[in-house]
């Protein structure tokens, strides 16, 4: 019994191979119908699936695959053109075998699959040609298949032949059919059904990858399929389990490599160490060639897309050339797995919101055909697979309403976004972007979930869009799961490691330079780093841990996740490894603060953390209190604003100035020398512009020591104009909220208020920004405030950074 | 299904492997058990429920460390006494569970099983199947699969 269902797991692998192959033949068939390398190879897959179904006593498999066989046969000598009619009713039979192995491999028969309908439709294409076929098609219907089976299949020979036990002597009469260039002249043209005009419309949208493939058919066909069965014999199926076993135990043999070369290194043996270096190099090679073992193309999973993308433009009555580059791109088995229904989501996602109908794209002045691109490529240990269409792209200000109005985000929050960040919005739950519910896409669910699903893999996905040019989504996903690079690092004594996919940089700051570098925004830590602001977060506060570092040494592990930055502080930072990914019990999934564990170098155990989950969860409440602050910057100079956070500055002559934190773009620092003169006002080359500067204490007449070497200066940026503002010094960040304000009026102050235990001196910003630079508001009446952007492009781009 | 069909159902006869827990004899089905090891690193977990004490490194694999006494309600293991580790196997995957010490493996009948006390409370009553009594002590039965939930 065991001997029979090996065979009929064989032939189950084999035939699933077959048919996604099959799938992807028949519909660039319809590009060249004469093509009788496809043909063959197509009428091949059947008639091996027939013989074996045969064999194996599968009778209605058998019947269906019969009669494609014999239509099959019959358009590759050319007694049928191949119809877009024909070509549906082919891939429907391929559906129904597909159905059949299917059940076979649930239930081990073939279960109460119909196949009368299918087999009907065939029958009837044959008939119902338009190109009469020069015998009857009764006769015609018997003869080949029989024909066939001698004719070709070598190896399994003997299986197969004994399938037709009616094979009689016409079949010698076909066997030449094997011969393409006699019958390539008697094919004819493709023949143009009326009813099925949209079919033709599609025609030339997959011609792009059809040279590629086609050689190799070619090749394989040339010699009567024998290369093919040369591949196969160099080639042996390996269960996927014994694979996963020996990746676990290359694992293994990489965490004891680590253990070993770690103690190595503190010997004196050169022997010793010697082996040690060649184990290594050994132990990463093994690990290399069995994690290759695992990989395979990305075609696996994009040679169905043809046909998704095929079937769906049709019933969308769209054109669209499916175009595919970097097909050869290896990634793991199991990612390829995980990847294959988010990357289909996201091809019919672009095939039915992405890609305009032919009028509309007429009508945009761009060719009616629509072309969807699939690119793969290695790239910096990932594999980056990108889905990119020339469609009408994403109108931010939509997507921006529809986020509004489904009430995930709030109007004011919205105004505020950057147009890359609304475009992030349709990962949110429960959003869709179609106007109509249709039975592709638009039911709600979707993006969310391609989102999650990418990110259990490791991965991330990004989308840019360019309304009226396209759309591009991009994921960016590990080469394998089970061995990744990380860093590790310490934290309250206990080790961490992070993925270094989302490691950018390491930031090292001694005490000294901690104390002015890192500073509080309102409680919320931030650190400038090259002169962008980069929120910090504390991994001890995070875990709820005490950090054991007290000598004021600030570790910044700087991490990027979906598009933001931000620094986790860690005590410090210990190495780079390889780590073998452990999962990890559902209590500790739970948490949802950590993908995984791993056995370090000396044995003991380190969680992994998501740093994708870690953003959200460290980021959330920030973001929401900086987007708080920036609603206030309309008010920035009224001080009126209860909830505000104001930068406190000294300005010499001990006064204090306090600054509406939401008018500061960023700070830095001017060397006195830079600072040049245009007419009676000082300027300092800034960023390839020229920066005007205001100097407080001149502007207040508080007049402070004149002769520095380095001015604190705090940039003020608006409608791509910028002025500096410069202080004595930068002295702290106070939440003004709990302030006491009195009337003292003076020029360039709107009042003061006690902040910080000291009186304090409101600086009317505007007038300041007025002194640096007279015409920086007259190029737009309005005031700077954020409503007034009708994107938010207006924002510096230093707060989007962050 | 009355109190005592489902206490019957719930006794079985076999072998139990036992350990004591604050004073307290438990016993878990010997099937169960993989292995028996003696006090293992511990990697915390921060944010955790309370009772995973912590990761800890067997042979490569990495395993939950469940506290039997934080999921049984009772005191904190006092101060320089080592948890024994009992590695349990469910549905393929390795648990651990600290106990105090362990005791020999007990052949349990089920005609002296009874349902649990009625003076056992809280989350502990969740986690005992019954008791089997034996000479001279209760054997309570740990049901595993509660509490490796945690």
């Amino acid at each position: 019994m065991d001997g029979l269902d090996d065979i009929v797991e064989e032939f189950l692998v084999e035939s699933h191979e077959n048919l996604d192959q099959l799938d992807s033949d028949l519909v660039a068939l319809e590009q060249e119908p004469d093509s009788r390398e496809r043909l063959s190879s197509i009428f091949r897959t059947i008639h091996t699936i027939k013989g074996t179904s045969g064999f194996l006593a599968f009778n209605r498999l058998e019947e269906v695959t019969h009669v494609g066989e014999n239509m099959l046969s019959r358009l590759r000598d050319g007694e049928l053109a191949l119809t877009p009619h024909r070509t549906n009713v082919l891939l429907q039979m391929v559906d129904t075998v597909r159905a059949l192995l299917t059940s076979i491999e649930a239930n081990g028969g073939e279960g109460d699959v119909d196949v009368s309908a299918c087999v009907a439709a065939v029958t009837a294409a044959m008939e119902d040609s338009p190109t009469a076929a020069p015998e009857p098609a009764p006769a015609a219907a018997a003869a080949p298949s029989k024909a066939a089976a001698p004719a070709k299949a070598p190896a399994k020979a003997a299986a197969k032949a004994k399938t037709p036990a009616k094979a009689p002597a016409k079949a010698a009469a076909k066997a030449p059919a094997k011969r393409a260039p006699r019958a390539r002249a008697a094919v004819p043209a493709p023949a143009p059904v009326p009813a099925d005009e949209l079919i033709e419309d599609v025609t030339p949208a997959v011609p792009e990858n059809l040279p590629e493939e086609a050689p190799e058919v070619a090749a394989a066909d040339g010699a009567t399929g024998q290369p093919r069965r040369a591949v196969a014999d160099s080639t042996i199926r390996v269960d996927v389990d014994l694979l996963d076993e020996l990746m676990l135990l290359v694992g293994e043999l990489v965490l004891t490599r680590n253990q070993i070369v770690q103690n190595v290194a503190r010997q004196t043996d050169t022997d010793l160490i010697r082996a040690s270096q060649r184990l290594n190099l050994i132990a990463s090679e093994l690990q290399e060639g069995v994690m290759k073992t695992r990989m395979q193309p990305i075609d696996h999973i994009w040679s169905k897309l043809p046909r998704v993308v095929r079937d769906l433009g049709l019933q969308l009555k769209k054109t669209i050339r499916l175009e595919m580059e970097g097909r050869e791109t290896e990634l793991d088995k199991t990612l390829l797995e995980a990847v294959k229904d988010p990357l289909t989501h996201l091809v019919r996602n672009s095939v039915d919101h992405g890609i305009e109908a032919p009028e509309l794209r007429k009508a945009a002045g761009k060719p009616a055909e629509g072309v969807l691109t699939l690119r793969a490529r290695h790239e910096s240990g990932q594999v980056v697979v990108e889905v990119a269409d020339d469609g009408a792209g994403i109108d931010p200000a939509k997507l921006g309403a529809k986020a509004v109005q489904r009430g995930l985000v709030t109007p004011d929050a919205l105004a505020r976004m950057s147009p890359a960040d609304v475009l992030q919005l349709i990962f949110l739950p429960g959003f869709s972007t179609a106007a109509a519910v249709t039975n592709v896409s638009g039911r709600g669910v979707g993006m969310d979930v391609v989102k999650t699903n990418i990110e259990a893999i490791g991965g991330t996905i990004e989308v840019e869009s360019d309304p009226g040019v396209g759309t591009v989504c991009r994921l960016r996903i590990p080469l394998t799961l089970a061995i990744v690079p990380a860093l590790t690092v310490e934290c309250a004594s206990d080790r961490y490691a992070i993925p270094q996919i989302s490691l950018q940089e390491l930031v090292s700051l001694d005490a000294e330079k901690a104390a002015n570098a890192v500073e509080e925004v309102g409680g919320a830590q931030v650190y400038r780093l090259r002169g962008e602001l980069l929120p910090l977060v504390r991994l001890t506060d995070v875990l709820g841990l005490t950090s054991e570092r007290h000598d004021g040494h600030v570790v910044i592990a700087v991490l990027r996740s979906e598009g933001r930055r931000f620094g986790l502080v860690v005590d410090r930072v210990i190495n780079t490894e390889e780590i073998v990914v452990k999962a990890v019990g559902g209590q500790l999934k739970a948490i949802g603060l950590y993908s995984g564990a791993t056995v370090l170098g000396d044995g003991t155990v380190a969680l992994i953390l998501d740093v994708q989950a870690l953003a959200r969860r460290a980021l959330r409440t920030e973001t929401a209190d900086r987007q708080e602050s920036r609603a206030s910057v309309s008010q920035a100079a009224a001080a009126e604003t209860e909830r505000q956070r104001m930068l406190l500055a000294s300005i010499g002559g001990g006064r204090r100035v306090a600054i509406p934190l939401d008018t500061v773009t960023r700070l830095e620092q001017v060397k006195t020398e830079t600072v040049e003169k245009v007419g009676n006002r000082e300027v300092v080359q800034y960023r390839g512009a020229i920066l005007p500067i205001v100097r407080l204490d001149r502007h207040l007449g508080a007049y402070g020591e004149s002769d520095r070497d380095v001015l604190e200066v705090i940039v003020y940026s608006d409608h791509g104009r910028s002025v500096a503002i410069a202080v004595e010094e930068i002295l702290d960040i106070v939440d003004g909220e709990a302030a006491i304000r009195s009337d003292i009026d003076d020029l360039g102050l709107l009042g003061s208020a006690v902040l910080g235990d000291r009186v304090t001196e409101l600086l009317d910003v505007r007038a300041a920004i007025l002194a640096a630079d007279p015409a920086f508001y007259s190029a737009h009446p309005t005031s700077p405030a954020p409503h007034d952007h009708a994107t938010p492009a207006g924002v510096p781009g230093s707060f989007l950074e962050v | 299904m009355t109190a005592t069909d489902y206490a019957m159902a719930s006794a079985t006869s076999g072998q139990l492997a036992t350990f004591r827990l604050d004073g307290d004899l438990y016993g878990v089905e010997v099937e169960h058990v993989q292995e028996v090891l003696r006090s293992q690193q511990l990697t915390r977990v921060p944010l955790a429920p309370s009772a995973v004490a912590g990761l800890i490194n067997l042979r490569g694999q990495v395993v939950t460390a469940i506290e039997l006494r934080e999921r049984l309600g009772r005191p904190a293991r006092p101060e320089g006494t080592d948890a024994v580790v009992i590695v349990v196997r469910l549905d393929g995957e390795a648990v651990s569970l600290l106990v105090d010490s362990i005791a020999d493996v007990v052949d349990v009948d089920a005609a002296d099983f009874e349902a649990p006390p009625d003076t056992l409370e809280g989350q502990a009553r969740d986690l005992i199947r019954g008791a089997y009594k034996l000479d001279g002590q209760l054997l309570l039965a740990l049901d595993v699969q509660k509490a490796v939930s945690a």
